[in-house]
């Protein structure tokens, strides 16, 4: 299958010319296909936020190409401003976007900008409020009458009714209790299934990227340092704790058995563990 | 263009100039801006703008960012200028055309009021460039001291002024992430009308507001958590003592008032 979006040798310098210049990106190179959920990782400062920025047309590139279905998207004006709608990019706390009277005519900003009928928008305003579980009566109120997830929740609303085939999401769940968490992350999943829609989300809890992912982008240093399946990528324990990171609380555990002379394979997920414990305690017991 | 605002960001740096009482400078540009004032030949601003790139040099703050700060005022400066070619007239007629009548003493005029512009903003610049806010404040703080006596919240207000100062660069951050998360839902700040570009404004606006509120709210809990209640029996951690290079400063701007004075007598 064609990549919806494909980076190609993206590279880019802030403040180019002045003492402040800094390189965020350098030679990054991949593609993503419809219907991926890829997983961002990277220390503070190592270019996510940058990279996230370049995706949609925020941010231009300094030398590189972003194609969109194969086409440039810096080369034309008109091409700029689709990819904006077709790459939703929801950033960091994006509640404190937030600025209409009503829950519905927040989300509905972004259909209104693409130029959309009125039946056109409400039927996305509700689809959308749909998919981040807003009622029917909360669509009427301020939004700034809700609590800080329901907030999170229309804020995330506001990008999906513009139904963009790539979703980029900067830590969603930053700062939300287990619940809200999960809730989130569910409706998420269920827009990339209902749309067949491509995600990429940006985040630093390592359980929920090992869970839900299937493909993991790990930034270091301005670089694109891994580009694989979360498992290959969990497997090099060693080299994500020396750019900082970590790797999930279950595969530690694991990692340690092994050194303790257990026979178990790599293990990134819980649903991963109990099989293989499950495997070992069969064979002690028979 | 918001990376354009330098208004009141400092410099940090170790010349002289930096390591100066802030009181001190203060006191000097006072005198500056007066003696920018009372100056009116070629002359007398030659010697004011020896004097400014001196202090300048001396700083080692680069020409370039004074220069930078300079931008956003350009239409100021240009707006002096055209009102004083076209409505102040004396001497020999250059053109006459219309209503509109520009004479030599109007060009001179509008020249002399651009240079003045300049350099006084280049040298409340400099202030800024080289003193910390937290210093700018202590030092206002201390010298409005009198004021208290009539009963003038001094402490407040130089505690204002430092929580504004502090919360420029903050706000202006702020308003480039919300500008970034209205764009990628397709706000469009750049084409349209007079009123299409103040109606993109609200989606920026408002969430700043907002966050200006919150802000504050939690600054204003924060200090009442560490018992801030105001000046009253509050000591300093730092005290500010003149030294030597105060007292050069103090005679190096009333050499400056006084050379300006002399050369008004004698009519330069």
């Amino acid at each position: 299958m064609e990549p919806i979006l494909e980076v190609k040798n993206l590279s880019y310098v802030y403040s180019v010319g002045t003492p402040f210049e800094h390189k965020a990106l350098d030679n990054v190179s991949f593609a993503v296909r419809r219907g991926e959920f890829i997983g961002i990782i990277g220390h503070t400062g190592s270019g996510k936020s940058t990279l996230m920025q370049q995706l949609n047309g925020l941010l231009k590139p300094t030398a590189g190409q972003i194609l969109l279905d194969g086409q440039d998207i810096w080369s034309d004006k008109k091409l700029t401003r689709q990819a904006r709608f077709r790459v939703g990019l929801v950033f960091q706390y994006p509640e404190y976007q937030l600025f209409e009277e009503t829950v519905y005519k927040d989300i509905a900003f972004g259909p209104k900008n693409m130029g959309l009928s009125p039946e056109e928008i409400d039927r996305r305003v509700r689809e959308a409020a749909g998919f981040v579980g807003l009622t029917e009566a909360q669509l009427q109120v301020s939004p700034f009458d809700l609590s800080g997830g329901q907030k999170r929740r229309v804020a995330i609303a506001g990008v999906i009714a513009m139904e963009p085939e790539v979703l980029i999401l900067d830590e969603p769940t930053a700062g939300l209790d287990p619940v809200g968490r999960a809730g989130i992350l569910g409706n998420i999943e269920d827009y990339r299934r209902a749309k067949n829609a491509t995600i990429m989300m940006v985040s630093h809890s390592m359980e929920d990227v090992a869970r839900l992912t299937d493909r993991l982008l790990v930034m270091n240093g301005s670089r694109l340092a891994m580009d694989d399946t979360p498992a290959n990528v969990f497997a090099h324990a060693r080299e994500l704790l020396d750019m900082g990171l970590s790797i999930p609380q279950v595969t530690q555990v694991f990692l340690h058995l092994q050194a303790m002379g257990l026979d178990v394979n790599s293990v990134y997920t819980i649903d991963q563990a109990v099989q293989a414990l499950k495997k070992i305690g069969g064979g002690l017991h028979a | 263009m918001l990376k354009d605002i330098t208004l009141g960001q400092y410099f940090p740096g170790n010349s002289p100039i930096h390591r100066l009482d802030p009181r001190t400078k203060l006191i000097v540009l006072v005198v500056y801006v007066v003696a920018l004032f009372l100056a009116e030949s070629i002359v007398s601003y030659l010697l004011m703008l020896a004097f400014l790139l001196t202090v300048i040099h001396i700083s080692t703050i680069p020409y370039k960012s004074i220069v930078r700060g300079l931008k956003p005022l350009v239409m100021i400066v240009a707006f002096t200028g055209i009102m004083n070619i076209f409505f102040y007239n004396s001497g020999k007629v250059l053109v006459k055309f219309w209503v509109i009548t520009v004479t030599w003493g109007g060009v001179a005029k509008a020249i002399q009021m651009m240079s003045r512009i300049l350099l006084l903003i280049s040298g409340t610049f400099l202030l800024t460039y080289t003193t910390s806010p937290i210093a700018l404040t202590d030092g206002l703080e201390s010298l409005m001291k009198p004021l208290k006596k009539v009963r003038v919240p001094v402490h407040e207000l130089a505690m204002m002024m430092s929580i504004a100062l502090r919360f420029i660069p903050t706000l202006i951050e702020e308003t480039g992430k919300i500008m970034s998360a209205q764009k990628a839902r397709g706000a469009d700040f750049e084409s349209g009308s007079l009123m299409d570009k103040a109606k993109a404004l609200i989606p920026i606006l408002v969430p700043l507001f907002i966050s200006a509120f919150r802000r504050a709210d939690e600054l204003a809990t924060a200090m009442e958590c560490r018992c801030y209640q105001g000046g009253e029996g509050r000591t300093k951690m730092k005290l500010l003592h003149y030294r030597r290079s105060d007292f050069t400063a103090f005679g190096v701007g009333a050499a400056l008032m006084a050379a300006i004075c002399i050369l008004g007598q004698f009519g330069l």
